[in-house]
């Protein structure tokens, strides 16, 4: 062969493979020195041993896409700039039509598992709904048969108006949906995506562009727009998703779970949105942090087991379930002063639970006419010193706590709950 | 189909910025210049190293032009069909894991759109691919040899490779489709693979399987008949659409 031939041969090969290799190990290095040590080092170093396939299979198995710039928390847009620009939007109808209506509403699965069972429910036009329950209630798959991901067994429902039943169409014109733990592709920008999605709804041009950049504001992303979302934070990817939901100003929100990944920071900014899309959007957002619910939520619903426990006003539920309680904190330094107050309460007749913190004792009284007086006197009888005596109000979470263990393992819909007198569908 | 454009935008982009239309081209242009080049001088090679050592004789056939045509269909073809089970396997099944063909399906997109999206996209990357790797291939044929191929015969031949990779990638898409795991969808090619390799080897069925556009395109390329062919072509350009619908039909009532 003559010189020619291996140049002809040997340079454009070379100069391929070298310029793939190159690339590869450039990529795998500055992946190390941004995020994960040395960890690939060895893996750059075998690539560049192997042949042309090498550069390939890094392509395809090798890189990750999650990788990015380090990133720092962004603050979240203030109260004050939310409310402006949420100002501009229009404002949800006053209807008495219901945001969210369901009706026997069943999701079963293989092997007799039921999800849900015979869901009625109705959320009023412009709350901010708190859809409550443990771990595995079935507020996911309500959410996902709501938003069509899911198909319901049995029963019907509508969203803003719109019969459910399946993904795409008028249903995702008026909704906004934020799964659980949101995930998107990491090789595009904040920006891009939000982009991506309002032209999915049909905005395009200068109107695009605007809404894009109001909800990049909403939810405190502006400075980080144009930064990979593999390179985001997890608060960052929640409230990114807050934005690809809130693009289409949806007439109905759904947030499933959106602030149980977060820290408390994080929580605090992402509470904030939601409490400041009030009567521009239905928000209607599961999740199991009562706290948060009481902060941004005005009506809840109680699930347990697939069954809807209770519905209404929180309000309303703290009046009509919550226990009085009764609150004693003994001086301190006085060695079992709490075990023996609680050892003297627990017998009483009209105790229905007593609880104890290293601090304090709680009593639940099932009738505070009777146990008000009496508390005092034992109190004093047992020796104990207090600083604090007081009816404290019952907060959402006994309610939620007490509710759950009434319903039970071995609810059933047609079941009453004597002790409640409530129905299986939790109205008395 | 509501939402296509959108979606094949986005496809698109992610075969740029995801460097899978970098990495595919590569390997196309590497065995399109490797192939002219190894028919060309493989006998140089073998005799250069003598051709009976330890007892063995190797057998090596003078450079031709259907020896080269040979050598390009065989490479393109098989590391073609590779990397259109690479591209594939994730495409749905993918999505589906992480969660993003939920978000995307609860806006104004339709399913459809979602996966011919794909669809298309992986078919322009195997296009652009195909295109400069049989491109770099007749350059060297027609630098390494006295004469070349007829045009019109290589641009057929060029159409018919490609084809026959969009149709393993349409198989791929129906398997990803199926699954929430990338491995099982490449899996699901792979028996398909498998499957249609075995039945290219049966008489008459062997004809229309999509390797058999293979030997047409090798037949086109060098100008000889390629016998029946009109059957087998329209066989394997309703494949993919019929493959598609498949598809669809699987993923329409998916709870994602």
């Amino acid at each position: 062969m003559d010189a020619a031939t291996v140049a002809l041969i040997v340079i454009p090969l070379a100069l391929l493979e070298l310029g793939l290799m190159l690339y590869a190990l450039y990529d795998l290095f500055q992946e190390d020195r941004r995020v994960r040590g040395d960890s690939k080092i060895m893996w750059a170093l075998i690539i560049a041993f192997v042949n042309g396939l090498g550069p390939l299979i890094y392509f395809f198995v090798g890189r990750d896409d999650s990788r990015g710039a380090a990133t720092s928390q962004l603050p979240a847009a203030s109260t004050d700039s939310i409310a402006r620009i949420l100002a501009t939007w229009p404002a949800l109808p006053a209807t008495p039509d219901a945001a969210v209506s369901t009706t026997g509403l069943t999701k079963r699965y293989g092997a007799g598992v039921v999800a849900l069972d015979h869901l009625d429910l109705t959320v009023p036009s412009g709350s901010i709904f708190g859809f409550l329950g443990p771990n595995g209630a079935g507020k996911t798959t309500t959410l996902r048969l709501l938003t069509g991901l899911a198909t319901a067994t049995e029963g019907t429902g509508s969203v803003a108006g719109v019969r459910i039943g399946g993904t795409g169409g008028e249903l995702a014109r008026n909704i906004g949906y934020l799964d659980q733990d949101p995930r998107f592709y990491s090789w595009m920008r904040g920006r891009e995506l939000l982009n991506m999605v309002g032209r999915l709804h049909g905005l395009s041009g200068e109107g695009l562009r605007r809404r894009v950049g109001e909800v990049l504001e909403i939810v405190g992303l502006t400075g980080a727009a144009s930064r990979r979302i593999g390179g985001y934070s997890g608060g960052m990817r929640q409230r990114l998703g807050i934005g690809q939901a809130l693009i289409n100003q949806p007439r109905v929100l759904f947030l499933d779970e959106p602030v149980s990944s977060l820290d408390p920071e994080g929580r605090r900014d992402v509470l904030q949105i939601i409490s400041g899309l009030r009567g521009t959007a239905t928000v209607f957002m599961s999740t199991h942090i009562l706290s948060d619910v009481e902060r941004v939520c005005d009506r809840v619903a109680i699930l347990n087991l697939g069954h809807l426990v209770v519905e209404g006003p929180i309000d309303e539920l703290l009046d009509r379930y919550a226990q009085p309680i009764y609150e004693i904190e003994p001086e301190p330094q006085q060695p079992g002063a709490i075990d023996r107050l609680a050892a003297t309460l627990r017998v009483q007749a009209w105790a229905h639970e007593v609880k104890t913190t290293p601090d304090t004792v709680r009593v639940f009284v099932d009738d505070p006419k009777v146990a008000g007086p009496a508390i005092l006197p034992l109190v004093a009888a047992s020796g104990v010193n207090v600083v604090r005596y007081e009816r404290v109000r019952p907060s959402l979470e006994d309610v939620f706590l007490r509710l759950v263990a009434e319903s039970g393992p071995a609810i059933a819909p047609s079941v009453a709950i004597p002790a409640w007198g409530l129905d299986g569908r939790g109205r008395r | 189909m509501m939402g296509l454009r959108v979606l094949l935008i986005k496809e698109l982009r992610e075969q740029l910025r995801t460097n899978r239309l970098l990495a595919v081209t590569a390997v196309f242009v590497i065995f399109g210049i490797v192939s002219p080049l190894t028919d060309r001088y493989m006998k140089q090679l073998f005799d250069a190293i003598g051709s009976e050592s330890a007892g063995m004789s190797f057998v090596v056939p003078p450079p031709s032009l259907a020896g080269a045509a040979d050598q390009i269909l065989k490479n393109l073809s098989q590391f073609g069909i590779i990397c259109a089970l690479l591209l594939a396997m994730g495409s749905v099944a993918w999505e589906k894991d992480r969660g993003t063909a939920g978000m995307i399906l609860t806006k104004p997109a339709s399913r459809a759109a979602f996966l011919a999206a794909k669809l298309i996209a992986i078919s322009i990357t195997l296009g652009i691919a195909t295109l400069l790797g049989c491109g770099f291939a007749y350059a060297y044929v027609t630098l390494l040899y006295p004469t070349t191929f007829a045009l019109g015969g290589y641009v057929a031949m060029t159409l018919l490779l490609w084809w026959m990779l969009v149709g393993f990638a349409a198989i791929t898409v129906l398997g990803s489709s199926l699954t929430r795991s990338a491995i099982a969808a490449a899996g699901i090619g792979l028996v398909a693979l498998l499957v249609l390799g075995i039945l290219a080897q049966l008489p008459v069925i062997g004809d229309y399987m999509p390797t058999s556009l293979g030997t047409i395109a090798l037949n086109v390329v060098l100008g000889q008949s390629p016998g029946f062919v009109l059957g087998p072509i329209l066989f394997n350009i309703a494949l993919v659409p019929v493959l598609f619908g498949i598809t669809w039909l699987t993923f329409r009532r998916q709870e994602l």
